[in-house]
């Protein structure tokens, strides 16, 4: 299953994608967080959630484009979700595979290991004693995931867990499913 | 290949976009497009439930009278695309395909585009037009 998936994305990435320079992506990004850094005078914390609140804006559009590209049906299970957002989601707009480990027992909570980040090319944190312990450099990937799954019905949780930034072992995000979003009727209506 | 028209109804059933391509279709008023819109929705979303094709997941797909031939796309998202062509018109799911390309890029992508609510984006308009009416 994780082979055909990883043929997906890479044949989405070889064929229907436009690239852009790599470096525009970084320098953007890293200019954003530069200056949510100093709007918010170093309340990493706020910069934080800041990052997270744009990355779901993101996502909310990044899914139709997504299916769209990748003519990806409805996945089975949570599993299945996981997969294909490590082997076609970020490969087609990273050019990434991050590895899916860490399942609990209920198939409810995986990690996803970062080999590599664009993202986070050249950067290091502010030596200011707080950096290192209160910013997620790339908290805006943890928004896009929660806004892109919301639109096809799954309330998630992801945040990071560690990054090589802080100066840990490795870049990891925690992704958790909070709820299947059953169609809710508006309030008012039987 | 003759495209009549398109409709796009958002998550809720509301219909966000119209265009007709041709004039095969009689022209209707613009609440009666939306209760074509709100009626089908409701209608799809009856057929899903009561679907014989055990598994099959989707409500209504395909309708074809002797007139006319509609044909609906629901996203994961829970976006509809309705596309109303002549009969016995091959290959529609490729235009469709393509209208949900176009929609992913004019649309979404456009930032101060509000989901959810009606399409008013030229772009959009301007590459539909120019996707589908040369296969008139």
């Amino acid at each position: 299953m994780s082979a055909t998936k990883a043929r997906v994305g890479e044949d989405a990435w070889k064929t229907r994608i436009d690239k852009v320079n790599a470096e525009l992506v970084t320098l953007t990004y890293g200019s954003i967080v530069a200056q949510l850094c100093r709007d918010f005078e170093g309340d990493y914390l706020e910069v934080n959630k800041q990052l997270e609140k744009m990355g779901y804006n993101i996502g909310l559009r990044l899914i139709e484009d997504f299916l769209a590209k990748t003519n990806m049906g409805k996945c089975a299970n949570f599993r299945e979700t996981a997969e294909t957002i490590a082997k076609v989601g970020f490969k087609v707009f990273l050019n990434i595979t991050p590895t899916v480990t860490n399942w609990t027992t209920d198939n409810k909570q995986f990690s996803l290991i970062f080999e590599e980040n664009p993202l986070a090319d050249f950067v290091e944190l502010p030596d200011d004693g707080r950096a290192q312990n209160e910013l997620w450099y790339s908290n805006m990937l943890c928004g896009v995931l929660r806004g892109a799954l919301e639109m096809v019905q799954m309330q998630v949780d992801a945040h990071f867990a560690s990054d090589i930034l802080r100066g840990n072992e490795v870049t990891e995000m925690r992704v958790t499913l909070v709820r299947i979003i059953d169609d809710e009727l508006p309030p008012g209506e039987d | 290949m003759v495209i009549l028209s398109l409709l796009i109804l958002n998550k809720a059933g509301g219909l966000i976009f119209q265009r007709d391509f041709n004039e095969g279709l009689k022209k209707l008023s613009s609440n009666d497009y939306l209760v074509l819109a709100g009626t089908f929705h409701g209608v799809h979303a009856i057929t899903s439930r009561i679907s014989p094709v055990r598994d099959s997941g989707g409500g209504l797909e395909v309708l074809e009278s002797d007139r006319f031939r509609m044909q609906c796309f629901q996203t994961l998202t829970g976006t509809k695309f309705l596309i109303f062509a002549e009969p016995n018109q091959p290959n529609i799911d490729v235009v469709v395909k393509r209208v949900y390309e176009l929609y992913a890029d004019y649309v979404m992508k456009n930032p101060f585009y509000q989901i959810e609510m009606p399409i008013r984006c030229e772009a959009f308009e301007r590459n539909l037009v120019a996707y589908i009416k040369p296969k008139q």
